[in-house]
């Protein structure tokens, strides 16, 4: 007898198999996995998988990723920097090859995601690969038509450390602003920010009235700076979602 | 590495409160037990480093749950949460 279903609860989250069929390289460190997911029930933007490597002995390493993609996309994408001390990202960034398999589950989350119907306006605020759910979020945004006002404020340590850079360039329009701030090195005549983000900064890119919704993703002490800030600049606490990135995500 | 850098948060401890619970526990709200704020479970301080998961208030740091996986069982401790507020 089949069991009534009780509204909201979620179907278990399997590993499943996914085929990669493309990859990316955005910058020398980071590479974006594009994969054909025969299982996937799709996912809201700003979720994330989990992702598992199984060693010939056995062993597992497990880490989290951000999805790059939109639910409307028909792959699913992530976008992994690799970093020279960790267990999984080394493997995903220089070893992964098309054709290949990779476990993972999802979408995993719920607190840091949005839908266009949640409205706006919408400030972003990313730091480094922190820009990965946001851009799940902007490629939503655009597959939906959103008229929802936005703005990316977008911190990266030089113009090539700077994801999505030609994808946002056609992205922005009138209602969707792109501002980076380059923290350790700018290219002559640079004219946009060049220092972390602080509070001025958050008070020039903050939208008036009740200011929207905010997200903010990246590194720990990156997310807690900018939280305090929009906090400072008046934002409501319950509408500034925040991901923080730990050393372990490698 | 200072602790600043291993403090995470709930969106960290989505995939194992994913295996245990059938509704999304990050977006129910929970009350803490020991200075009664109530917080989004996404966005409470999580701590993975140690072994299990570690949920702590971001008010006070009190210790709001604490989870641990090994081969097929689970530990769960949910002692410094009064409720949870759990969305259908």
């Amino acid at each position: 007898m089949a069991r009534a279903a009780i509204l909201g609860r979620l179907a278990p989250v399997r590993w499943q198999l996914g085929d990669v069929v493309e990859l990316v390289e955005e910058t020398p460190r980071v590479k974006t996995i594009a994969l054909d997911l025969p299982d996937w029930l799709g996912h809201r933007a700003g979720q994330h998988v989990d992702v598992r490597l199984t060693a010939e002995d056995g062993y597992q390493a497990q880490r989290s990723y951000s999805i790059a993609s939109a639910p409307e996309n028909d792959r699913l994408a992530i976008t992994v920097e690799r970093l020279d001390d960790g267990e999984v990202s080394p493997y995903l960034a220089e070893e992964l090859v098309v054709g290949d398999k990779l476990e993972l589950r999802g979408p995993i989350g719920g607190y840091f995601a949005w839908d266009a119907d949640d409205g706006g306006p919408l400030l972003l605020v990313g730091g480094g690969s922190g820009v990965v759910p946001l851009m799940s979020m902007l490629r939503h945004r655009a597959a939906r038509r959103s008229q929802v006002s936005a703005r990316l404020l977008y911190s990266a340590r030089s113009l090539d450390d700077v994801i999505y850079r030609q994808e946002l360039e056609r992205l922005a329009t009138d209602n969707l602003e792109v501002l980076y701030t380059l923290t350790r090195a700018q290219p002559p005549g640079w004219t946009g920010y060049a220092r972390r983000v602080d509070k001025d900064m958050l008070e020039e890119v903050a939208f008036g009235g009740d200011h929207g919704i905010a997200f903010v993703c990246g590194p720990t002490r990156f997310v807690e700076a900018v939280a305090d800030g929009l906090l400072a600049v008046g934002y409501a606490p319950e509408r500034v979602k925040t991901e923080r990135f730990g050393p372990t995500g490698g | 590495m200072e602790e600043e850098d291993l403090k995470l948060d709930g969106n960290a401890a989505a995939g194992v409160l994913r295996e245990l619970f059938s509704f999304e526990l990050t977006t129910a709200r929970g009350r803490c037990d020991n200075c009664g704020a109530i917080a989004e479970i996404g966005a409470v301080m999580v701590y993975s480093n140690a072994p299990g998961v570690v949920l702590r208030c971001p008010q006070c740091q009190n210790v709001l749950m604490r989870v641990a996986a090994d081969g097929g069982r689970y530990w769960l401790d949910v002692r410094g949460i009064t409720w949870l507020e759990i969305h259908a």
